[in-house]
């Protein structure tokens, strides 16, 4: 079940979108985006597409970009796939084939594939639940762009962003930044946008931390788990070899070596989906509604210009009506995006409780799970090994 | 030289309760104790020993011994029966980084840990040396754990156990060099050798292993504790009471979860990697003897040659009539007669200890992997028991969230 591995979202019949499929090709996943939706704006009631990384992106800068979603937390775009480590790994297995034997050859082969088979399962469910975060929203699942991605049929031809894009990205970027220096310093009138600035600020950088150093456990715990592995084999080796009686011994904890990595790889793996993961997805949420929050400094910015504006064209008597235009512009913009980000916001707080309150339990759960069964085969080989002796 | 053939009866009472494997002596190497200062200053470590056998005064004592002590005791009784076959354990390595750190007052835990891993050797080694009937006999080994003084062993460089594997290793060279090839009429002999040979190869691969993931479970200890401190601060700036309150407790359990990871590590290496490295050096001592008994072999073999040059020379003096040179001939080789005689008594002696050596030994060290292995793997089981207990009181705080 890859469906909403990290967020709780409620699907319903109007619009549900899942990856029903996905092909691994040299240099780029093709996702099949399937839709079910019993809304007129669509030519059928089912349907699928193949999409490509680049399209999702696109999508979602189509979101960014859009003033009138200025209001609400763009879910964060998927991740790009990442192959290129898994590759490299397989790549160095097979050069080094010469070197060991077929049995260790085929175990690490097979572990290989296995995190090659991890890695991609990721990045599906990454992709995935940035698709349903769009169709839950009650705002964007209606957005034109989205029901283009979701039945068009063709290549949608957004080819990555040239050079000169990439620039222009930059500089947008870094505007952005000296702006946010400038608007956080304005302390805010609304207490409930001053609190959550304050927590937004300091909880982004805090889950960035965890989310580094979750991933450097699960990682140490997998390089102990490989031990295992080759542990297991060496045993193996001494015994088949060995002349004496100990010979039983070897191959009996070799066994359990080989079983108990297994527990220990999982043990890794699911830390790596229940805690890391989480914590990722929940760094580029906080950044995501932190960026709602600057937008809407900025427009609180834009709206005292106008004010400003607007007392100066009174005082000089000229443009007047066009100042008062422009200022109620200014006042309706922020008063929208105000009125939906509060709403963004509780419903972000909402959305992370249950998603970390899901994940802690099955982070818990699975973790007792691992040890039991490595407690079971433990005791069992004692048992054993203790009634030969 | 030849080895000290004393069969008292202490010895036969010794040999047969070996054989039904009860030994009572016990050995403790505790106490370590830094005397002196500076770079004269040295590690003292209290010897216990706790027996009921009747060839010791007493029934419990101790004395303080360092370790070029250790390296002394070594040194006589290698130099004493490695030569005849018999298979003396090896002393522990030196180390200059480790003891220069400890000389220098380095009080910080990479120093403490080399001397705690120093005192387990030091312990392991005289263990395994009083479990040996024949070395067990020795009055050096006797005055070395109960003796209050002891005369400083010196020249330990050359005599460290590190030395004296290097002085085998020649000879194993010199030996594998030489052109006469050994007539093996014991098909025994060379099957052993080559047994040895794979065991020494398979027991450095798992040795490897095994320091590999020392290594890594230490990593893991030190990433999950930074993971705890992080978890600690996120669930400090969580606004939501209940799911603050959870991450704490995350937090605390990774802590714990810390500490176990630190224990095991401890059980890796002191319990598994250290029965390795014990063992790569102990089968090091048994490849010598083996090397020892061709050396044997040669000496007998070259006397034979010898005498046949001897015997020669005598038929030639006989042509000759030179009366003189053929009384010294014929004395000569009544020498090399003498010498083959014992040449062959030597090789049979030597062959017939190492059978028995290699029997001991084999018994010894199936008794040694069984020991320590299981009692690895009941670490493993505290481990996965203590993870279960934190778990379990975890996930109802989890549950709490709402």
């Amino acid at each position: 079940m890859l469906k909403a591995i990290n967020v709780d979202l409620q699907s319903d019949a109007a619009l549900q979108v899942d990856i029903s499929d996905a092909l691994s090709e040299r240099d780029k996943v093709k996702f099949t985006v399937h839709t079910k939706s019993s809304l007129p704006n669509f030519k059928q009631n089912e349907f699928s597409v193949v999409r490509q990384h680049e399209e999702f992106i696109w999508l979602h800068d189509s979101f960014v970009e859009n003033e009138d979603y200025a209001g609400y937390i763009i879910p964060p775009a998927p991740p790009r796939p990442d192959f290129d480590a898994s590759r490299e790994k397989l790549q160095k297995l097979g050069e080094g084939e010469g070197s060991m034997t077929k049995e260790e050859f085929t175990k690490m082969k097979q572990e290989l594939e296995a995190e090659y088979l991890a890695i991609f399962k990721k990045t599906v469910a990454m992709h995935e639940v940035f698709l349903c975060r769009v169709a839950a929203h009650p705002i964007l699942r209606k957005d034109l762009n989205f029901h283009v991605f979701l039945e068009y049929n063709q290549d949608l031809s957004v080819r990555g962003k040239n050079k000169k894009e990439k620039l222009e990205d930059f500089f947008k970027n870094m505007v952005k930044s000296a702006d946010g220096v400038i608007v956080s310093g304005v302390k805010d009138v609304d207490d409930f946008f001053e609190h959550e600035r304050t927590f937004l600020l300091e909880y982004h950088n805090r889950v960035k931390d965890a989310s580094a150093k979750s991933d450097r456990m699960t990682r140490s715990h997998k390089s102990a788990a490989d031990d295992y592995n080759r542990i297991g084999s060496s045993l193996y080796a001494l015994g088949t070899q060995d002349s004496t009686d100990i010979c039983k011994f070897f191959l009996k904890v070799s066994e359990l070596f080989d079983k108990t990595r297994k527990i220990e790889a999982r043990v890794s793996a699911d830390e790596d989906l229940k805690l890391s993961d989480l914590l990722k997805y929940y760094l580029r949420e906080s950044q995501a509604a932190k960026d709602l929050l600057y937008r809407r400094s900025r427009s609180l910015v834009d709206y005292e210009n106008a004010n400003k504006a607007l007392d100066k064209a009174r005082a000089k008597n000229k443009d007047v009506l066009q100042a008062e235009t422009s200022q109620q512009l200014c006042c309706q913009k922020f008063e929208k995006i105000s009125e939906s980000a509060k709403q963004e916001l509780i419903d972000f707080k909402t959305r992370r409780v249950a998603a970390f309150r899901k994940n802690l339990v099955e982070l818990a759960e699975l973790e007792l799970k691992h040890a039991k069964g490595n407690l079971q085969l433990l005791q069992n080989c004692l048992a054993v090994l203790n009634g030969d002796t | 030289m030849s080895a000290p053939v004393i069969f008292d009866r202490s010895r036969e009472e010794i040999e047969e309760e070996a054989n039904g494997d009860v030994f009572d002596i016990e050995i403790g190497v505790s106490d370590p104790e830094k005397v002196g200062d500076g770079m004269n200053a040295y590690m003292a470590y209290r010897v216990t020993t706790k027996t009921s056998l009747s060839m010791f005064s007493k029934s419990e004592f101790s004395v303080k011994r360092r370790f070029s002590d250790f390296l002394g005791l070594h040194s006589k009784l290698a130099s004493k029966y490695l030569h005849v076959g018999y298979i003396v354990p090896p002393a522990p390595e030196k180390s200059i980084v480790g003891m220069t750190k400890v000389k220098v007052g380095k009080e910080d835990s990479s120093s403490t840990e080399f001397v705690e891993k120093r005192r387990a050797a030091l312990e392991r080694y005289l263990q395994r040396t009083v479990k040996h009937p024949t070395l067990l006999q020795d009055p050096d080994l006797r005055q070395f754990l109960e003796s209050s003084e002891l005369p400083r062993a010196v020249n330990t460089q050359a005599l460290s156990g590190a030395g004296i594997l290097r002085m085998v290793n020649k000879a194993a060279d010199a030996v594998n060099k030489m052109t006469i090839k050994m007539n093996e009429s014991d098909a025994w002999f060379e099957e052993k050798q080559q047994q040895f040979e794979n065991l020494d190869q398979q027991l450095r691969k798992l040795h490897a292993s095994v320091e590999a993931l020392v290594c890594h479970r230490k990593e893991l200890s030190a990433n999950t504790a930074a993971f705890a401190k992080s978890a600690a601060m996120l669930g400090n700036s969580e606004d939501h009471t209940a799911l603050s309150r959870a991450l704490s407790q995350l937090a605390e359990v990774e802590e714990k979860i810390d500490q176990l990871h630190q224990e095991q590590a401890f059980a890796d290496f002191y319990m598994f990697s250290e029965l390795l490295s014990d063992y790569i050096r102990l089968i090091a001592a048994v490849k010598g003897v083996f090397d020892h008994r061709m050396k044997c072999w040669q000496k007998w073999e070259d006397a034979q040659i010898t005498l046949l040059k001897k015997r020669e020379t005598e038929a030639k003096m006989m042509v000759a009539n030179k009366p003189d040179k053929i009384q010294q001939a014929k004395n000569e080789i009544r020498e090399w007669e003498a010498k083959v005689q014992q040449g062959e008594r030597d090789f049979e002696q030597i062959s017939k200890t190492i059978r028995k050596e290699v029997g001991r030994f084999e018994k010894q060290r199936v008794k040694d992997f069984k020991t320590v292995i299981i009692k690895y793997l009941e670490s493993l089981v505290q481990t996965q028991q203590q993870l279960i207990k934190y778990w379990e009181a975890f996930l109802p705080e989890a549950k709490a969230i709402a």
